[in-house]
């Protein structure tokens, strides 16, 4: 897919103090992807708004990695139920 | 404008530490965190009021200057108040002290009261300089069942900027779509954030809607239920002729095949119609009509 945007890693860590143990271990924890070129990493314009999340909740709340991979699949899981649960609510004004 | 009394917001007494703080912060934080709530205005806003809480009370300077500007503040309220007499109250001067001049801000908003304070912008730590992509925006916009029937173009004022939007036929109540780009501009090169606009969608129709399927009720004479016969019904798009099949029985239903609602982003596709037959009984009989229904009796009907 073409992207207008894509952002080092370096440039990525250096902007957010983040060590870049820190990316890699998103990365293998499959919360984002990373593209490469012969000289370095690229974080794409899709996968930023996850990343840059990872970071305010490890900067903002202490959340160490092991905890941000539980917090990034539970915010999955609300927000599939919260698609089924506006569903639900459609199909119950048929009632109303 | 009203006293905000920080040191409730962040549940904590006068003679809290800066350990307290910085703990109770903590811990506010991480059940408010707008991250940890997406689409939930009230953590939004109270996640807000802590931030703004946290700034003046960990900071011994600004701390010093709102405890004993807050001794005064009855007096200043005063002031205040023989002001606002002299306006007319503003759009928020009701309940809550928490009144923000911006629209769609972000997490760093401060209140009217923060900035008569401590001025616009006086915020120590320089996190919004760091980060790349804008602050996604959310809107919500009202749409009459009738308006979502068709796809239409809308221009929206957002943050000032007019923009067009197409809303595409068939969409849902309750329903987000993401305008890319169109939230707060990027940083240090990063891309603009988006704009998420969530549809509630009123009906103002007489059909009952699921997905892509209208339904609705129709009464019918208990002759035409018994006997058969044709009868007209409003559909979306207009009228249309109904046959009502003979021994119709009273809550039977019958689909109208593509006479519901368009689905979503399909075009030309569309849902079906179920009616409802709803056979009327008659409460009163005149002489005429009690004998027949006598000799119906007869007949073991």
């Amino acid at each position: 897919m073409a992207t207008k945007y894509s952002i080092s890693i370096q440039e990525f860590c250096k902007n957010y103090e983040v060590d870049e143990v820190f990316v890699t271990h998103c990365r293998e924890a499959e919360l984002v992807q990373i593209h490469s070129d012969a000289e370095e990493d690229y974080i794409s314009e899709e996968n930023l708004p996850t990343l840059e999340k990872m970071v305010r909740l490890y900067h903002d709340l202490g959340i160490n990695l092991e905890g941000l991979e539980v917090i990034h699949h539970l915010l999955n899981r609300i927000e599939t139920m919260e698609k089924e649960l506006q569903t639900m609510k459609n199909r119950l004004r048929l009632y109303e | 404008m009203e006293f905000i009394d920080y040191y409730k917001v962040l549940e904590l007494d006068k003679s809290a530490s800066s350990a307290d703080i910085k703990k109770a912060y903590r811990k506010l934080a991480r059940k408010y965190h707008p991250d940890l709530n997406p689409n939930n205005k009230e953590a939004e806003v109270k996640f807000k009021q802590i931030n703004e809480a946290h700034e003046v009370l960990s900071d011994p300077e600004k701390r010093k200057k709102y405890d004993e500007y807050g001794k005064d503040w009855q007096h200043a309220e005063e002031f205040e108040k023989a002001k606002a007499q002299q306006r007319q109250s503003r759009q928020y001067s009701g309940g809550d002290p928490f009144t923000y001049s911006s629209g769609g801000g972000g997490a760093e908003d401060f209140s009217d009261f923060f900035e008569s304070m401590f001025g616009g912008g006086g915020f120590r730590s320089q996190r919004r300089q760091t980060g790349f992509r804008g602050q996604d925006f959310n809107a919500e916009l009202q749409l009459n069942l009738t308006d979502a029937y068709k796809t239409h173009k809308q221009t929206l004022s957002v943050n000032q900027k007019n923009i067009r939007i197409t809303i595409p036929a068939g969409i849902e109540n309750g329903q987000t779509i993401k305008i890319k780009e169109h939230g707060g501009p990027g940083i240090n090169g990063g891309p603009n954030g988006d704009l998420y606009i969530t549809f509630s969608i009123n009906n103002n129709t007489n059909f009952k809607r699921e997905g892509a399927n209208l339904y609705k009720t129709e009464e019918i004479e208990l002759t035409t239920a018994v006997l058969g016969g044709e009868i007209t019904t409003e559909t979306f798009d207009g009228k249309v002729k109904l046959k009502v099949a003979p021994g119709t029985q009273n809550g039977q239903q019958v689909k109208l095949k593509g006479k519901g609602f368009p689905v979503y982003k399909k075009e030309g596709d569309f849902g079906d119609l179920f009616i409802t037959y709803q056979v009327k009984l008659p409460k009163t009989l005149n002489d005429k009509q009690k004998a027949l229904f006598e000799e119906l009796k007869q007949e073991n009907l």
